[in-house]
């Protein structure tokens, strides 16, 4: 088995995050104590999220710009990894507020925010399910990611610093109160568990690709 | 500019001709608020507020899906080869636009008679009411484009559309909240400025994907 690079660095950074993220020194912060350490998991999945679904966005501009399906393949399967990823944050995070705040929802902006991003790209996957023609769908397709991008924007990266909340970061930067966090955590935080995460997630979404396109030729040979 | 206005004069006399559809329109508005009345009476203004945009909402879905819906392919390939897809979407907006804000005043009108009337402020919620309803009209009008190209459409439209839509919504609730009462908001230009922002970046994204949507 041939592995480049930077699946070697994926594996070396997540089995690293997965120690010095648990035994590491971490700042004692009232409220939220032991629980900061979740800046390792829930905050990097957000990271990815937005790097996938700005990925998908891309390519999908490409795909109207020029019409080959590839971009169509990688569009798609970069929203699906953004949308699994975003739930894994949505959940990490129910599970922290559950400790914090006492409640797994309650109605937070930011929860808001991060729940209608995925019934977005949820509502996509829906659209291109109901095309049955290949061309169609990724055409009508990429129109509407195009769309719901734009229009998520002010939801998850302009509003949540706009209005007030219990979340870390308060009324401010939405995924870190960089006050709160120390150098020791930093490090771990921008060199393991961002890249971390983030190459995890492209590496899922290369697989997905390939088995796509050989999907597609066997189709065309059939 | 010429092809805008006589795509805009079609769809005006269209709505004349085949009054059967806009009275349809008129009749839903009517009876999904002579329904609310029966199950909720009079409530009290926060719920009012919460109500009517909902409702606004779904006359919205309603009043705008079958601005793409009634047109037939044949028809499509007509205005294909008479007008630019530019013209054609901005005329639909623009339709769409005067439409919600006749549905929207009705819809105040038919709250204020059935539902009680709590507003104070009549002109700011005359403003805000017609304000929002031109937002809502402007997304949905693009969605209806999108869904048109599916099947099963008129489903289709509100699963794309409410979770597009909730965040303008939330602040349109919050917006009309203030008609309620005498007390100034300060914020409230901020959250308009943040509200036109969003109707405008539509406009635009509307500009720009039109054109793929519509060759075939």
């Amino acid at each position: 088995m041939r592995l480049s690079w930077w699946k070697i660095l994926c594996i070396v950074q997540l089995l690293l995050l997965s120690v010095a993220g648990l035994i590491g020194g971490v700042p004692a912060k009232p409220i939220l104590n032991e629980t900061i350490r979740n800046l390792y998991y829930h905050v990097a999945m957000w990271f990815a999220m937005s790097i996938f679904f700005v990925v998908s966005v891309v390519n999908a501009v490409m795909y109207l710009r020029t019409g080959k399906q590839k971009y169509d393949f990688y569009s798609v399967e970069y929203a699906n990894s953004g949308i699994v990823f975003g739930t894994l944050g949505l959940l990490t995070g129910m599970v922290w507020a559950n400790y914090t705040w006492g409640a797994p929802w309650s109605n937070d902006p930011k929860q808001l925010g991060a729940a209608i991003a995925i019934l977005i790209y949820v509502a996509y996957l829906v659209l291109r399910g109901s095309l049955p023609d290949l061309d169609k769908r990724a055409r009508v397709g990429a129109v509407y990611n195009i769309f719901a991008f734009f229009m998520l924007i002010p939801t998850i990266w302009v509003i949540p610093r706009l209005l007030e909340s219990l979340h870390p970061g308060g009324m401010g930067n939405p995924a870190l109160n960089t006050k709160d966090i120390d150098s020791r955590m930093r490090l771990v935080f921008w060199l393991l568990a961002v890249p971390g995460w983030s190459l995890l997630g492209v590496w899922i979404t290369t697989l997905r690709i390939r088995y796509k396109v050989l999907e597609e030729k066997k189709l065309q040979h059939a | 500019m010429k092809t805008l206005i006589a795509l805009f004069r079609k769809d005006l006399l269209l709505e004349f001709r085949q009054q059967y559809s806009f009275y349809g329109v008129l009749l839903y508005v009517a009876s999904t608020i002579f329904v609310l009345y029966l199950a909720m009476g009079q409530p009290e203004e926060q719920v009012w507020n919460g109500l009517f945009w909902m409702i606004q909402l779904f006359i919205c879905v309603n009043g705008v899906a079958k601005s793409f819906l009634q047109e037939s392919r044949g028809r499509m390939l007509y205005y294909y080869s008479l007008a630019g897809p530019r013209d054609f979407i901005l005329s639909k907006l623009f339709f769409n636009a005067v439409l919600m804000a006749i549905l929207s005043i009705l819809a105040w009108a038919l709250f204020s008679l059935f539902l009680g009337a709590p507003v104070r402020n009549g002109l700011r919620f005359f403003g805000i009411a017609v304000f929002g309803g031109f937002g809502l009209s402007l997304v949905f009008t693009f969605l209806s484009a999108i869904a048109a190209r599916a099947q099963q459409n008129a489903a289709l439209m509100a699963i794309l559309g409410f979770p597009l839509i909730i965040l303008q919504l939330m602040f349109l609730m919050k917006l009309s909240n203030t008609a309620f009462s005498k007390v100034i908001q300060e914020s409230l230009l901020q959250m308009v400025l943040l509200l036109a922002g969003m109707d405008a970046m539509v406009i635009v994204l509307s500009l720009i994907l039109f054109p793929f949507l519509w060759k075939d």
